[in-house]
């Protein structure tokens, strides 16, 4: 039950990005979650209502999309899709593949409703 | 409606202290392992046997995590190492912030190795960088060959997979092999060691794994400070 925690991390994360947008309203917040960021999106989905439940961003969206493991194989270069979480490349047999995509656990986009206020520069933050 | 495009990774905020903790261990040469497994896997026997076999010149200490009691920190600190109880209350896995916190009572220039025993839980653990050089998983015989199947994030994540409690096998219906097999279809080349914490000699294995790996890292801080 980590999600609670990564909920609170995603609210802090759209107040940082709303603090030089002052006539900002989020509207729907993106993630990419990979398969192996052992992260349950039904649960973070509940613990993100919970804690915006009776806020100012009572309606604000969460659009988790899991991200399915891909692999690339070192030995003949194949790109793959990882069924069932076996690593092995499909085309060579080789078992020396890397990941290059599905232990993610990004943001993706944030959607807002403007009322006309010009954004800010704010300086020293990412 | 506007579509601002975000790049940061949501727990940023612990990555960036997970970087800082690890690079702080690379320069003062601290060997930092994260063990995580379930509860009752054996974790803190493990690091009893290993605290007791240690030359007792060997400069370690233990941060053990727990959502309650300091119970683990008091049977570690019977080998006369320095050890803090990290209580999370509630929370099922340690983070970064609690890890830079309760380091601050230590001298990282007097620390050659740093356990941190992770709140005994397979899956919320694997999400939080601490900062370790690894992250060793222990999977006990007296629970399923095909749990790196099933909790596949941390199998993945982990350099290491120690499979304990082995003097256990003959009375269990596990195969070692099998398990063994799903680790690796999971993270192909994973090293892999077999342990036991109460066999005669059944933490060799893992004790010589552990003599390389700071080994390793002492060479390291001496190949950076020639440069």
């Amino acid at each position: 039950m980590h999600e609670l925690s990564i909920a609170e991390s995603i609210l802090k994360a759209v107040r940082k990005e709303l603090a030089s947008r002052p006539g900002a309203r989020p509207i729907r917040v993106g993630l990419r979650i990979g398969e192996l960021a052992a992260v349950d999106v039904d649960s973070l989905s509940f613990c993100f209502e919970a804690i915006l439940k009776g806020t100012e961003w009572e309606t604000l969206q969460l659009d988790a999309r899991v991200c399915p493991q891909r692999r690339i194989c070192k030995d003949c270069g194949h790109e793959f899709a990882v069924v069932e979480y076996n690593a092995t490349c499909p085309m060579c047999a080789s078992t020396g593949t890397r990941v290059t995509s599905g232990d993610e656990l990004d943001f993706d986009y944030l959607e807002i409703e403007t009322d006309g206020t010009p954004a800010i520069e704010v300086q020293g933050v990412e | 409606m506007e579509r601002l495009p975000l790049k940061s990774k949501v727990l940023s905020e612990n990555q960036i202290i997970a970087e800082s903790l690890r690079t702080r261990f690379r320069e003062h040469g601290v060997l930092c392992l994260n063990l995580i497994s379930s509860p009752g896997s054996g974790k803190t026997a493990l690091l009893e046997r290993t605290l007791a076999s240690l030359d007792p010149a060997t400069r370690v200490c233990v941060l053990t995590g727990d959502i309650q009691t300091d119970n683990d920190a008091r049977r570690l600190a019977q080998y006369g190492f320095p050890v803090q109880q990290i209580t999370t209350g509630g929370t099922c896995h340690l983070d970064g912030r609690m890890i830079e916190k309760h380091l601050a009572l230590w001298n990282l220039d007097e620390i050659d190795l740093l356990f941190i025993e992770n709140v005994g839980n397979l899956v919320c653990p694997s999400s939080y960088d601490l900062g370790e050089a690894s992250k060793i998983v222990l999977l006990s015989v007296t629970e399923g060959e095909d749990k790196p199947l099933k909790y596949p994030s941390i199998f993945f994540k982990s350099d290491l997979f120690l499979l304990t409690k082995i003097d256990l096998l003959p009375y269990v219906p596990f195969n070692a092999e099998t398990a063994e097999a799903n680790a690796r279809l999971v993270h192909p080349g994973m090293e892999i060691v077999r342990a036991s914490s109460t066999a005669e000699g059944g933490l060799d294995a893992w004790l010589a794994w552990l003599k390389r790996r700071m080994a390793q890292a002492q060479s390291q801080v001496f190949a950076s400070a020639e440069q």
